[in-house]
């Protein structure tokens, strides 16, 4: 059963829309898929290498202006900047990773998140470049219905989730995990962290601009308070892993479902208003105490919570 | 051409010296015990000879060439490996997939990586607590884990950080087989430890520091002997 699990759900997801879903949830799975990919992205670099990241906004934003740059500068379709963004996104992630690898723990969390920041402040004063804060706007949507978007980002899904469990299945990825697990230990058994760790950074970057470059020619718009946000993207990547499982083949998927339902339901009480973020808040509390693992990483222990299943005797 | 050269070292901590010009040399196949009182420097030497410190003046050379100022990772490639005094597993892999993750430096693909694994669980007598998380060995698996860790990267040269320390008799037997079975597969040892029986049986020479200086080097034989190691620490360790 557990050897079909990925295969049953694929098969799931690929037949879902025929069942002529509306395009309000359309764009609820749409959006779901879209932030696992991210999810899986940034597990792979801080969930498993163990280098958190506060800044994966910064890749995030630079695979969308990857794509709307294409479209508004060269005039060709915003698509090629899926192929386009490896090579970008791979430039920046080797020049932050050059800066900011070479820090530890909370050090490199803060300069990650510093970099989203800069690059935010970037973007918007570059006016001429990458049209400020006005953004970029795409024109002519390549479709209408919502379906083949849906199957574009479940295709890319499928790719991060194959990626992520090969590279982790093989040498890179113990290696990852004993980067994570003590670095000078890990240098001392002739482990290059530098370059691995530039590895891994390289690799979740690259993912996550593949979700930004597929964001702009979903939304059709973009700018950089919304694709370099701190906390709209940022901080929900993070909170997606946290909420999932962290070092999880499947924490991303579960987080990203409930991050993106939760955040419709929280947003459609009207009488909250801004107080939503509130509740991120809380949940991050309690999730920390309760399932430090995350729901997939805890499963058995949030069924014992939930009285599923009895106490072990 | 000696096997390790460590060439008149010295390490400086701001205006402090862990180490004031030692020199000695290790033959290729040989137990060299390194002893001295807490705080001689004999780790600041261990953190030299693997490039966590770079030596403030002097020079380590292995095989005839020089490997001061080589990154501990290029260190590791040459054929040096270590163990920590204070144990750094991989806390929440099992014992098996620590093992496997040194064991990818010279093996080509996962097959083989994992045969070495096993093979080193087998040499270490940890094959049947392959399983485990390693967060919850007792401290003599942990101990040893550490040194089959440090064996799967296939080193020539093993430097082990106290791995006999707080273990019971019985585990203690055991380390010091293990450790003789290491010798027998060609792998020189280096060796600090501060159980005096121990140090005196399973090494060929002996090296004293005290205060980051060399004040001896010989046989067991002739250390026993030497006034001034008994001096500066078996003559404390009888009186304490």
């Amino acid at each position: 059963m557990k050897k079909y699990f990925p295969f049953i759900t694929l098969g799931f997801l690929a037949v879902l829309p025929l069942i002529g879903l509306s395009s309000y949830v359309m764009h609820i799975l749409i959006l779901a898929i879209m932030w696992s990919v991210i999810g899986m992205a940034w597990n792979l670099l801080s969930g498993y290498c163990g280098q958190v990241s506060f800044g994966h906004a910064a890749f995030f934003g630079t695979g969308a202006y990857s794509a709307g740059m294409l479209y508004s500068k060269l005039g060709i379709s915003g698509w090629w900047g899926l192929p386009a963004s490896i090579i970008v996104v791979t430039c920046f992630a080797l020049v932050i990773g050059y800066i900011c690898l070479r820090l530890r723990g909370p050090f490199f969390a803060l300069a990650t998140l510093s970099m989203g920041v800069i690059l935010r402040i970037v973007a918007e004063n570059l006016v001429d470049f990458t049209g400020g804060d006005l953004g970029i706007m795409i024109r002519e949507r390549t479709w209408v219905e919502k379906i083949w978007y849906y199957y574009i980002i479940l295709a890319i899904a499928c790719g991060t989730f194959i990626a992520v469990k090969m590279v982790i299945e093989s040498k890179l990825g113990y290696y990852f995990v004993a980067i994570r697990e003590d670095q000078d230990a890990a240098e001392s058994l002739g482990i290059n962290t530098t370059f691995y760790k530039t590895i891994a950074l390289c690799l979740s970057a690259v993912l996550t601009g593949f979700a930004g470059a597929f964001y702009t020619n979903y939304m059709g718009y973009i700018d950089p308070k919304v694709v370099f946000a701190l906390h709209d993207i940022s901080i929900v990547t993070i909170m997606v892993v946290m909420v999932g499982g962290v070092a999880t083949y499947w924490g991303p998927a579960a987080g990203a479902v409930i991050m993106v339902l939760l955040a419709e339901i929280i947003r459609s009480i009207p009488a909250l208003g801004t107080a939503h973020q509130t509740f991120f808040g809380i949940l991050l509390i309690v999730i920390i105490i309760f399932l430090p693992n995350g729901i997939v990483g805890d499963f058995s222990k949030l069924k014992r919570l939930v009285g599923l299943e009895r106490r072990p005797t | 051409m000696s096997f390790l050269v460590i060439n008149k070292v010295s390490r400086f901590f701001g205006g402090l010296s862990a180490l004031t010009n030692v020199s000695f040399e290790i033959s290729k196949g040989d137990i060299v015990g390194l002893i001295g009182p807490n705080g001689a420097g004999k780790t600041t030497l261990f953190n030299v000879v693997n490039g966590f410190y770079k030596p403030s003046k002097g020079e380590v050379f292995f095989r005839g060439r020089t490997i001061s100022g080589l990154k501990p990772h290029q260190i590791c490639q040459k054929g040096i490996a270590r163990t920590f005094q204070v144990v750094k597993p991989l806390q929440r892999l099992s014992v098996f997939d620590n093992v496997l993750a040194s064991a990818f430096l010279r093996t080509a693909g996962r097959g083989e990586a994992a045969k070495l694994a096993l093979d080193i669980l087998q040499f270490t007598g940890l094959f049947e607590e392959r399983d485990t998380i390693s967060k919850g060995l007792p401290l003599g698996m942990r101990k040893r884990l550490e040194i089959a860790r440090a064996l799967a990267t296939q080193p020539e040269l093993l430097l082990l950080d106290e791995s006999f320390a707080g273990l019971n008799p019985t585990e203690l037997n055991e380390s010091i087989q293990i450790i003789r079975r290491i010798r027998e597969k060609g792998i020189t040892i280096m060796i600090i430890e501060h159980h005096m029986k121990v140090i005196m049986s399973i090494s060929d020479r002996i090296v004293v520091l005290n205060y980051g200086e060399k004040i001896a080097e010989g046989t067991p034989q002739e250390i026993r002997h030497s006034p001034l190691v008994v001096e500066a620490y078996l003559g404390e360790a009888q009186s304490a």
